[in-house]
């Protein structure tokens, strides 16, 4: 019989006002009980609409049903038959928009709470696994994977378990991308994400860090002098963008990237690294995803007031539900409806506010979201001293002025078709280097869309 | 791990080090960067390339001990590693339009580090090369004979007349530029302050002027968004975009002002780490 409780089963959650002052993670995940409470809601509907809505297909009643029956270490077997990442995955996916959005249990009351059980099997496989990973038999074909974000971690990963010599190279000084310079500790510890990546490399992936593909290295000389077969590209979304307004190259003002990377890659938040953090004292975050939310917490555990400046409304915000259900219970204010005109310094260059224009929403636009339209002589001034521009990115131009041939589109993305396949051959790319700014997730499906393809490609030839 | 292969003093707080980084030298050019970072602990600075061996494999960088973490990156010993190093990063200098013209090539200070280099590959590639190098004083110069044996002319200019000629680099540029000298560009690297004044002096006899910058970053790959500075009105990423730029261009008075973002912190960190040097030499 299920469980036919309305509401997802609570997850265990730092207190707002303690964890609002340290790095820890916020949800403390869930115990087995609550773990097999939740599971017993699910209804194994036949069709599986859940799995539908999953980027990597994950067979998700599968799973669960183990988890219910107390088999955790068999759900998460199940669960890593389809997905590379689940630790990360259970936390840091839009599930409300994927799994959680298709299930019944949602249409009165709430879904299944399916990414918290996925991060449950994880960690406690993580904490109760003894097994190794096993080591393919080597077919001796070489595989380049550029970047090591979700999308390369999970190319190469496949890739590995079909038995390729697979490289990894990465431009940082550590493996793992935005999960460890974009996504902040409290969100995903970053011992989880060292933990995935030491798994690769116990599977036989080889992890070069320092290397700039298309500056230290070109995809010419990997294919033509180093034997490589075939090469992905996951080298990540690009440069961060800016709103073009006066007063954007103010001391204080700074991309989300920066300012995340300062706190989560360099550590700058602990006081035993050398890398300086701007201490502000009263912070605006202007726009409203995922990234803004990670850069407004982020602020507010350095000691700021912070804001988010979004121009859409509440429900407009791109973000995962939690993360703006965390940052408002977190005591950061949420400016919706409201755009930046100008940030105003003083005469040394230092940001003293930025002047800001009341929004409204009027049709639908492209996006199929309302337009918001300035509301003329709204305009006010907010007192700050830090502005965070969290406002995406535009593609990375180093490896299309690097490589003859590689096709772009308009807005600079790497160009791809479904398989992952570029204007190159034996070239596939995959993740925000040919979506542009999008989700860990869609990055995972494309790199194991691209393994696949770079398995058949390599056959082919063969 | 990159090794320490030499180390040398160049003057009391500059040091020159050869770096083992294969990958590295087999790809760059004059005018790129690198990225290093001394341990784990440690913040990522860009360093310009001072000199290459392909063959061994081996980069040259030349610094000053201006902050915590030059500090640190200059006690390190030959045979000790630096904990990474990754490059060659942004755009190689113009070197091979110079053929055949005339070039002045103007180092302030550490920055003749970056110019020598710039200037021996544009006497090679067969232009004439005048290069003024300027110091604050005797106790800084450096690099003085590899200056010289890669120019056509050349002068050294010291602040406080202990060396060389008295004044400063812009003294000697335009009295050569009143003298005669028809200049086809104007190379500047060197102090912010000294780049700024420099591009206002060609400016009024209108010859095209180059600058390298440094600004703070991160990545060094377009990610960080730090070094950004206008540029003719428009912003850009002196990594992806530069880091050479048309000086009179560049909005200095706001890069100066960026520059300082962390002054700060870096003081205190400076004094932090000097003040345990001297703990550690007392003990």
């Amino acid at each position: 019989m299920p469980n036919m409780s309305l509401e997802k089963t609570k997850m265990p959650e730092q207190a707002p006002e303690v964890r609002n002052k340290n790095f820890e993670e916020v949800a403390l995940g869930y115990t087995a009980e609550m773990a097999k409470e939740e599971a017993s809601r699910c209804l194994n509907c036949k069709n599986m609409p859940c799995v539908a809505g999953c980027p990597v297909n994950v067979q998700i009643p599968q799973f669960i049903a183990l988890v219910a029956e107390g088999k955790f270490e068999e759900g998460y077997q199940k669960i890593a038959e389809t997905s590379t990442l689940p630790a990360i995955c259970g936390r840091v996916c839009p599930q409300e928009s994927q799994c959680e959005g298709k299930c019944v249990r949602g249409v009165k009351g709430e879904s299944v709470g399916i990414g918290r059980l996925e991060r449950f099997c994880a960690d406690w496989h993580m904490e109760h696994s003894t097994e190794k990973p096993k080591k393919a038999e080597s077919n001796g074909h070489k595989v380049a994977v550029l970047g090591a974000g979700p999308a390369s971690l999970t190319c190469a990963s496949d890739l590995v378990q079909l038995g390729y010599d697979v490289t990894m190279l990465e431009a940082f000084h550590a493996a793992g991308g935005v999960l460890i310079y974009g996504i902040p500790e409290f969100r995903l510890p970053k011992a989880i994400v060292a933990k995935e990546v030491e798994n690769l490399e116990a599977m036989g992936v080889k992890i070069q860090t320092n290397v700039v593909v298309g500056k230290s290295v070109s995809i010419e000389d990997l294919m033509k002098e180093e034997g490589y077969e075939a090469v992905f590209i996951g080298t990540g979304a690009g440069l961060p963008s800016f709103m073009g307004i006066e007063g954007e190259n103010l001391n204080g003002v700074f991309s989300a990237n920066e300012y995340l990377t300062r706190i989560n890659l360099m550590k700058a938040y602990d006081g035993k690294h050398d890398t300086p953090i701007f201490h502000a004292k009263k912070v605006a975050v202007v726009g409203g995803g995922n990234v803004a939310m990670d850069a407004a917490r982020c602020a507010k555990r350095m000691g700021a007031d912070v804001s988010i400046v979004y121009r859409r409304g509440l429900e407009e915000l791109p973000a995962r539900k939690e993360e703006v259900h965390h940052a408002m219970e977190e005591g950061i204010e949420f400016k919706v409806l409201n755009n930046p005109v100008k940030i105003l310094g003083d005469d040394k260059g230092w940001v003293t506010g930025m002047e800001v224009v009341k929004m409204e929403l009027g049709e639908a636009d492209a996006s199929g979201r309302r337009r918001p339209i300035a509301v003329e002589g709204s305009n006010y001034v907010m007192d700050l001293d830090c502005v965070i521009m969290a406002l995406g990115t535009s593609p990375n131009p180093i490896l299309k002025k690097s490589t003859a041939g590689l096709e772009t589109n308009k807005k600079g993305c790497i160009e791809a078709d479904e398989t992952g396949k570029t204007s190159i051959e034996g070239v596939y790319a995959g993740g925000d280097a040919v979506t542009g700014a999008a989700t860990v997730i869609l990055a995972m499906g494309a790199g194991k869309t691209a393994a696949k393809s770079i398995d058949e490609y390599i056959k082919s030839k063969n | 791990m990159y090794k320490i292969l030499r180390r040398e003093d160049l003057s009391s707080n500059v040091v020159l080090m050869d770096v083992e980084a294969p990958m590295v030298a087999k790809k760059c050019l004059p005018g790129q960067f690198i990225i290093l970072r001394v341990n784990e602990a440690g913040e990522r600075i860009p360093l310009t390339i001072a000199g290459y061996d392909r063959q061994k494999g081996v980069i040259t960088i030349i610094f000053q001990t201006v902050g915590a973490t030059t500090m640190e990156l200059a006690e390190l010993k030959e045979g000790e590693s630096i904990a990474d190093f990754v490059g060659p990063l942004g755009n190689p200098s113009e070197i091979e339009e110079f053929k055949g013209k005339k070039v002045a090539v103007i180092g302030g200070g550490l920055g003749c580090a970056i110019a020598w280099p710039q200037a021996k590959a544009i006497h090679e590639a067969g232009g004439t090369v005048h290069m003024i190098a300027g110091f604050r004083s005797k106790d800084i110069v450096m690099l003085e004979e590899e200056m010289k044996a890669c120019s056509d002319k050349f002068f050294c200019m010291t602040d406080d007349g202990t060396y060389g000629e008295k004044g400063l680099v812009t003294n000697k540029l335009e009295q050569l530029i009143n003298e005669g000298e028809n200049y086809d560009a104007v190379i500047a690297i060197g102090p912010l302050i000294m780049m700024k004044f420099v591009c206002l002096l060609t400016k009024k006899f209108d010859i095209r002027t180059i600058v390298s910058m440094n600004p703070i970053m991160i990545d060094g790959t377009g990610m960080c968004g730090g070094c950004r500075l206008t540029v003719d009105g428009e912003t850009k990423f002196a990594c992806v975009d530069g880091p050479d730029f048309d000086g009179h261009k560049v909005d200095f008075d706001e890069t100066i002002r960026r520059s300082r973002m962390y002054f700060e912190q870096e003081t205190a960190a400076r004094e932090k780490h000097a003040c345990r040097m001297e703990g550690m030499k007392n003990a």
